[in-house]
């Protein structure tokens, strides 16, 4: 089922589209139900095709589509960090091989406490500030150093 | 659903220290040298929206509009370049039913951020743009694509909408007239494809981003099969300011062929990575200067000036370029999005060539044979090289494989895709059989 808030959210995105056009919600609507349950299971994709009145395969489609989806779990925090080229010319290889190390985790996946997931990503479109990474999507981390990267993970509870 | 949270990082956000901006010419980001540039209350101070209340208020003709945006020799700033009055031209002006505008701001070129700057720092100019651009082509509904990872800047720019619409800037009946514009900010979500414009529009639809096949063009066939303008955040932004001052003055900022200033985002080997918004024609080497040059004292090797679907220059092809269309493609590559990727002598190319090769393979988005399979090619070949198990003829392999998807798929990330493997080895072709001769980079010997 999804939650009150939720489908609050959701009728806030429909309002930006003509009304038979539903479908066009979507992609908030698997972003905003994952921000809220952290990860996309079947189930919720097929509660969001639903709401949605548009068919389940083609909800599945979007959420394999676009890379910011999770269909698996992805623990507590998903660290994407960008590996491309603007990124590489500044060292993002470091940073990388110091979350690895320090989390124990190799990319696609979750540290044995359930708590933090590693991701590679593409470029995100905010190369001055390389190298550079994500927090679940949403908060970005800019100019990292292992150090930088040590407080961050810090006040990641 | 602003949020205060929302609202509060609005006037939050701060723009950088002044002496950064020197030797700038500030369009797009006028606001930055305020102290809140984000806020609707500093782009009014600076005389935003004033144009939008003449032309609506003064019911201008839109093709008095158009004239202006030919006139200025404004051309597409996502990387295309195509005019962008001849585009806004192409709009049927009489159409039974809605017709759309939409604001590409997904930019996921390797090495562009400078849409961001506009989202973060200036999206009152951008509103403004995107209403006087709705006035024009009769649009009555008009959506911002913005990047998926961006998304504080996504958070910013649906906060600025808000405050637009408190304003009375967009909605319904502006000014007291009959014109009415509603403009939503939508996103992304992970997928470099969406910035084509037939992807983005797919996406706005709500669905997976493959490209359409062109024609129909989105004028006549765009979102919910709606004519539709589309047009990229910087060409937006450059609006307001071609309406206040004219078509000429605008044209004049610039050389002949590229009028007005642009944005280079210059990224990797400098001290100062950043956006710098400049006049069409200036030098490779004042934009670098800007940048504090090469970082670290080192030499330049090489820059890829328009982000990785232009050809990649060497230090020598680009030290006496200006950074404009005609400018670089005398030079052998071309302006692109002005997405400039720095590198310094310690760059292994064909390292350098693998990372981009991978993007390309996965980001392709499987549509067309020639670059869904294509890409995974080149990608596997460079790859082998890096290992050690490269042969001669690879070259000749990489060269014809990428030849192959160029020009055959539907859209032009095959052709992107291609480039950077073409002007790498035509370039750098001596570190690419080194490696394969001895197994290790000519360069960092690992």
């Amino acid at each position: 089922m999804l939650s009150a808030e939720s489908i609050e959210k959701i009728e806030y995105e429909l309002t930006k589209y003509p009304a038979d056009q539903r479908q066009a919600a979507v992609m908030s609507a698997l972003r905003i139900v994952q921000t809220e349950r952290g990860w996309l299971s079947q189930e919720c994709i097929s509660e969001v095709a639903a709401y949605l009145r548009m068919p389940e395969i083609a909800a599945m489609e979007v959420a394999t589509f676009y890379n910011m989806y999770d269909l698996e779990p992805v623990g507590k925090y998903k660290i994407t960090v960008c590996t491309n080229i603007s990124c590489m010319l500044r060292d993002s290889d470091a940073i990388v091989d110091h979350l690895q190390a320090k989390l124990g985790v190799g990319f696609n996946e979750v540290s044995a406490d359930g708590k933090f997931c590693l991701k590679e990503g593409e470029c995100m479109g905010a190369c001055s500030g390389a190298p550079l990474m994500t927090v679940n999507n949403h908060t970005m981390y800019e100019f990292l150093t292992p150090e930088s990267v040590d407080k961050i993970l810090e006040s990641l509870k | 659903m602003a949020t205060k949270e929302m609202k509060a990082r609005v006037t939050k956000t701060k723009a950088p220290v002044m002496s950064a901006l020197k030797g700038q010419t500030l369009l797009c980001l006028r606001t930055l040298t305020e102290k809140n540039p984000a806020s609707l209350a500093t782009y009014e101070q600076l005389g935003g929206y004033t144009q939008l209340k003449r032309l609506v208020t003064e019911k201008v003709k839109a093709v008095d509009i158009i004239t202006q945006v030919k006139v200025s020799g404004l051309r597409g700033r996502g990387g295309a370049g195509f005019p962008t009055g001849l585009k806004w031209s192409f709009m049927p002006r009489y159409f039974d039913g809605t017709k759309y505008l939409v604001c590409n701001s997904d930019e996921g070129e390797p090495g562009t951020f400078k849409d961001r700057d506009i989202l973060r720092y200036n999206p009152h100019q951008l509103i403004e743009g995107m209403a006087i651009a709705a006035y024009t082509l009769g649009a009555r509904v008009g959506y911002n694509y913005i990047h998926g990872e961006i998304w504080q800047d996504y958070e910013i720019f649906e906060a600025a909408l808000q405050e637009a619409r408190a304003a009375g800037y967009i909605g319904e009946n502006l000014f007291g007239t009959n014109f009415s514009v509603d403009l939503y900010a939508v996103h992304g979500y992970g997928a470099y494809i969406c910035g084509e414009e037939t992807a983005l529009i797919e996406s706005i639809e709500g669905k997976k981003g493959q490209p359409r096949f062109k024609p129909p063009f989105p004028a006549s066939y765009g979102v919910f099969g709606k004519p539709t303008n589309v047009n990229n955040t910087e060409s937006f932004a450059s609006i307001p300011w071609i309406l206040q001052h004219g078509g000429q003055a605008f044209a004049e900022l610039g050389v002949p062929n590229s009028g007005g200033t642009k944005l280079f985002s210059v990224s990797g080997h400098v001290e100062k990575p950043g956006n710098f918004e400049v006049k069409m024609g200036t030098t490779f080497k004042e934009l670098l200067d800007m940048a504090d040059g090469v970082w670290k004292g080192r030499k330049l090797k090489a820059v890829i000036p328009g982000g990785p679907s232009t050809p990649v220059m060497t230090a020598d092809m680009i030290m006496n370029a200006t950074m404009d269309y005609d400018g670089l493609s005398k030079a052998g590559s071309s302006l692109g999005a002005g997405s400039m990727i720095v590198m310094d002598e310690t760059t292994c190319m064909v390292k350098t060539l693998k990372r981009l090769s991978y993007f390309f393979f996965e980001e392709s988005c499987g549509q067309c044979t020639p670059c869904r399979e294509g890409t995974g090619w080149v990608y596997r070949i460079i790859n082998r090289i890096t290992e050690g198990n490269g042969k001669m003829e690879d070259l000749d392999l990489l060269t014809d494989v990428s030849s192959n998807i160029s020009g055959r798929t539907i859209c032009a990330l095959g052709d992107a895709a291609a480039t950077p493997v073409l002007s790498f080895i035509k370039h750098f072709r001596l570190e690419f059989e080194y490696y394969i001769q001895h197994g290790k980079s000519m360069v960092d010997g690992k």
